[in-house]
């Protein structure tokens, strides 16, 4: 089982408190699309892609990074079982979206790219350090029901 | 048969576009007066958040963030950097030595440019949020890649 610190737990508290779920879904799951495009190979019912601009405004991946979010939100209100809160999460990913789970590091490397963006200077190290933590324990997770 | 010889780009910089090159040195150019707190923050950040990048400066007395040899080196971390946006036309000859330094003397595995390179990049979305955009982003990730690319081309 996961030990978390009573500064992590705060700090993953906090932060899912105060950001805006409709800016930061949708702004880290554009981002992973256009820094990672072949990411874009999950997403072939959305539409236009074909360049940044269209992504950053395409309304399903909005959407979508919406959906992504609030998959998060179950994590930071499970943190103590986030193996058993993601179990048919997992499944999900693995047997019938079939996303490589190596993906799903590059699009945790821009939702912390996204929140620093927005937290500037009070996402110090060690804040940092909590959030990489828990997207490293949501990932594992994730990766779990893979066979 | 008439042959034509062409010039092909050097193998580490293949994959930068001239958009990429272009973006990379109009950004750097914004920032580089920064280079040195960049380079500073990225590194204490890594050491913080990485704790098994701590294994290779054993030999410094303080490795909090922001201590003196965390700054000091930052800021020849980010000259390392500057360095490269200069030569991006042709990293692999520009950072020879570099990369002879890393190979043979520090012998950091290269798995770690990597990690250093992502703490480059949230250290810029904090101090640049509106400069920062996708676009430069998508240069600035591929920039660094071809840099440890270079750096790892004496490895073996």
């Amino acid at each position: 089982m996961v030990k978390w610190t009573d500064f992590e737990r705060a700090t993953i508290q906090d932060i899912f408190s105060k950001i805006d779920y409709d800016v930061v879904g949708p702004a880290a799951l554009s981002r992973c699309l256009i820094v990672y495009p072949w990411t874009q190979r999950y997403f072939g019912g959305f539409g236009n892609l074909y360049n940044a601009a269209a992504i950053t405004s395409n309304p399903k991946v909005a959407a979508h990074g919406k959906v992504v979010l609030a998959g998060l939100e179950k994590a930071v209100k499970n943190m103590d079982d986030i193996k058993t809160t993601y179990k048919e999460l997992s499944v999900l990913h693995s047997e019938k979206l079939q996303v490589d789970p190596d993906n799903f590091n590059l699009l945790a490397d821009c939702l912390t790219i996204v929140l620093a963006g927005q937290m500037g200077a009070a996402f110090t190290p060690e804040v940092h350090a909590a959030f990489q933590k828990f997207l490293a324990v949501v990932v594992a997770s994730l990766r779990k029901q893979y066979l | 048969m008439f042959f034509t010889a062409f010039s092909r780009p050097a193998r580490t910089t293949f994959p930068l576009t001239a958009k990429d090159k272009e973006t990379v040195k109009t950004f750097w150019a914004k920032i580089s007066s920064n280079g040195a707190a960049i380079g500073a923050d990225a590194l204490s950040r890594m050491l913080v958040v990485y704790p098994q990048t701590k294994t290779y400066f054993s030999h410094w007395k303080d490795l909090s963030p922001g201590s003196a040899p965390v700054k000091k080196h930052g800021a020849t971390v980010m000259s390392g950097v500057a360095d490269a946006v200069a030569k991006i036309d042709d990293l692999t000859a520009g950072l020879l030595s570099l990369s002879e330094l890393h190979a043979f003397t520090l012998r950091v595995d290269p798995s770690n440019f990597k990690i250093l390179s992502h703490n480059i990049l949230v250290v810029l979305a904090i101090m640049f949020p509106t400069d920062f955009t996708p676009e430069v982003h998508v240069a600035m990730d591929k920039f660094l890649a071809a840099v440890a690319r270079a750096l790892s081309e004496k490895y073996r």
